[in-house]
């Protein structure tokens, strides 16, 4: 007689049964699917619209088995405010990339968090521009060589790298800010951690829940996917630090907007 | 009996599932999928512990399962 | 392309990419900086300008957005500097208020559109549907020379002849291609001679030294104060252009069936003109080559003598509204248009002349 089989995996049922287009060993698949499984978790997939934006990333529509939007460059923050506004019991979330977010969607950002709209937001930040093939982006490492940056980035030209995550924490508007990673067994599940709880602040505190997920990028790295995973811990790690900015989950539990 | 099951046309062969596997329990088929890429197989059924790393680490969501 | 030219200013041929063309273009005629964003299919352009601006002694820097790049162009030419941006065209939406402001402060600088299919993030083949927001300019009464290059050699020129072009009209120049002429490699020569040094420019704002202070601004609240600017601008386009209205003419000697396009579909309308006239049908192909100001008038002579004008061109229907405009009802005009990015070949267009002229017969 077969013992009874355990499952200790299986597929979030917020996937769709489709081959994603990602590069081989890109991290942007296990960021999809931890908001899979979130979503699966709090049982909103019916509830859910999703925002796509211009990178990588855009073709997330084709992957989620949720309604979503596609929005113009770096705009996700303003239509999610629109879609929330107008339909408060839906849960809205953007997910993006370190130019849609931190390049030209600097103030779309600041301004749904400040607002502290009803809304979460994934940030992949992989350093890079991957969709228009690896130039650097406002989250690049001092002197990483990118195609726009071919002499390695430097201070005194292209300036300092930006940490999304404590920007937007100097604000007083959002309720939950966290950085994770997505580069190791221990920050996978962290990670996953962090974005139930970035559900969570919109879901039970009916407020803004922003994850900045530290992410690589091997085919503009020029690394292979292991290389690549061991140059965030090593390299991008330290730079950014993990852990969760902001928590005002507890203090935030009755909606204060009227319906 | 522990065990994974990869979807060999979302496998992109990256290789991160048998650099991650704690126990080396998988390598790569010797064919192709339709994309050209050598899916990943669980070579060593007997070690495999279903401890799931490995679908954990996929970035293509290609191991499908994991029994324990 | 000939091995051996007798002309001086120009080099020996080499091998370059539409938009590598345009960066050499830029860099002869003295731009020192560059302000972009990526986005497909001009990358190439902010990555040759990331390398070759530091070895000229000048400037690139990648903007937060096509927001920010044009406010840095505006910038950079409020100090007297020739400056550039390129985009593609959700990118170029973004820069509609910069090139208005740019306009109304009467500010020089040269803007390449690489051209893709639309509207919205559409797709990154080469199109031609952003004709009529090249020509319009953006917001208000506005007046920019457009430049529509029809090979990598064309690219060069014209972006090299745009910062001139823009300091005399003093406002933008857009020079508008797509993304097949962006990406497509051929021979051309650039210049060898040195560029001609830009005019003075003692409205600047470099400090007023010795100077009352110079002010650059759009904004002039009294309306007749914006309407005498208004006129004033229209003015200096007119005088500065007038040597602009160019077209390139093939085999329109003897035609009565006269083909309007630019850029890259003028490519197929070529071997289309030869095709029907294996056929008997006498067409020739007339190829702006600066589309504001259009060459309106030798348009009107062509189509005087015409049975039919067709305007080619890779949208719905935008380079025809010019045409009709020209043409004045002196013979038929219709529209071959492709969208999305799609394009018509020789064939196809030979078929389109051939069938629509047995339609007018019956």
């Amino acid at each position: 007689m077969e013992t009874m089989e355990k499952v200790a995996f299986s597929t979030p049922e917020c996937m769709v049964d489709a081959t994603m287009h990602y590069c081989p060993g890109c991290t942007h698949g296990i960021v999809h699917r931890l908001v899979a499984e979130a979503i699966d978790e709090l049982g909103i997939r019916e509830k859910c619209v999703g925002i796509s934006p211009v990178g990588c990333a855009v073709y997330m529509y084709d992957y989620m088995n949720c309604d979503f939007i596609q929005a113009a460059h770096g705009r996700a923050p303003a239509v999610a405010t629109g879609l929330s506004r107008a339909l408060p019991e839906t849960i809205v979330f953007t997910y993006q990339g370190d130019g849609d977010l931190a390049a030209i969607g600097t103030a779309e950002i600041v301004h749904a968090a400040a607002r502290n709209e009803r809304m979460t937001v994934i940030f992949v930040n992989n350093g890079i521009y991957g969709m228009t093939q690896g130039q650097y982006a406002p989250t690049t490492l001092i002197g990483q060589r990118t195609s726009t940056s071919p002499r390695g980035r430097s201070v005194e030209v292209e300036g300092y790298p930006i940490r999304v995550s404590e920007m937007l924490a100097a604000l007083d508007g959002p309720t939950y800010i966290a950085r994770a990673a997505v580069v190791s067994p221990p920050t996978v599940r962290q990670a996953k951690r962090a974005i139930l709880r970035a559900f969570e602040a919109q879901v039970t505190y009916r407020g803004f829940g922003f994850v900045e997920v530290l992410s690589t990028c091997p085919t503009y790295w020029g690394m292979t996917p292991a290389e690549a995973l061991k140059r965030a811990e090593e390299h991008v790690v330290p730079y950014y630090p993990l852990g969760e900015l902001v928590d005002r989950r507890q203090g935030r539990e009755t909606a204060t907007r009227p319906e | 009996m522990p065990r994974i099951v990869v979807n060999e046309g979302r496998c992109r062969g990256c290789a991160l599932c048998a650099e991650m596997c704690p126990k080396g329990v998988i390598d790569a088929e010797t064919h192709l999928n339709r994309d050209g890429y050598h899916p990943a197989r669980m070579a060593d059924s007997a070690t495999c512990t279903g401890c799931a790393i490995c679908a954990l680490m996929c970035p293509h969501v290609a191991i499908e399962r994991v029994y324990r | 392309m000939e091995d051996h030219t007798d002309d001086p200013r120009l080099g020996d041929l080499v091998l370059l990419k539409g938009n590598e063309a345009v960066c050499e273009g830029a860099i002869w005629a003295g731009c020192r900086f560059f302000f972009g964003y990526p986005i497909t299919p001009q990358n190439q352009i902010p990555e040759m300008m990331s390398r070759r601006m530091p070895e000229v002694g000048g400037t690139y820097l990648q903007a937060e957005s096509e927001l920010a790049a044009i406010s840095m162009v505006h910038g950079a030419s409020s100090a007297g500097a020739r400056a550039m941006t390129s985009s593609s065209s959700p990118g170029i939406s973004l820069m509609q208020e910069g090139l208005s402001y740019l306009a109304g402060a009467e500010l020089p600088c040269v803007v390449v559109n690489i051209q893709r299919g639309g509207p919205g993030l559409g797709n990154i083949a080469g199109a031609q549907s952003d004709y009529l927001q090249a020509v319009s300019g953006a917001h208000g009464d506005m007046f920019l020379p457009v430049y529509a290059p029809g090979s990598v050699q064309e690219i060069y020129d014209f972006v090299a002849e745009a910062f001139d072009t823009a300091d005399r009209v003093r406002g933008p120049v857009i020079v508008l291609a797509d993304a097949m002429l962006g990406q497509m490699t051929e021979a051309m020569r650039p210049r060898v001679d040195a560029c001609p040094p830009a005019p003075e420019k003692p409205w600047a704002t470099v400090g007023a030294r010795n100077r009352a202070p110079n002010l650059i601004t759009s904004l002039y609240t009294q309306p007749d104060s914006l309407a005498q600017h208004n006129r004033r601008i229209r003015a200096r386009f007119e005088s500065e252009t007038r040597e602009l209205c160019r077209a390139d003419e093939c085999l329109t000697e003897d035609a009565d069936v006269i083909l309007v396009s630019y850029g890259i579909s003028s490519r197929s309308c070529q071997t289309a003109c030869e095709l029907l006239r294996e056929s008997g049908v006498r067409t020739g192909l007339f190829r702006p080559t600066v589309v504001r100001p259009f060459p309106e008038a030798r348009l009107a002579q062509l189509a005087a003598r015409a049975r039919l004008v067709v305007s080619v061109e890779m949208s719905l229907g935008q380079l025809v509204k010019d045409v009709r405009l020209a043409v004045q009802g002196r013979a038929p005009v219709t529209v071959l248009g492709r969208p999305g990015g799609t394009y018509s070949t020789s064939p196809e267009i030979a078929e389109f002349v051939v069938t629509t002229l047995q339609q007018m017969a019956s």
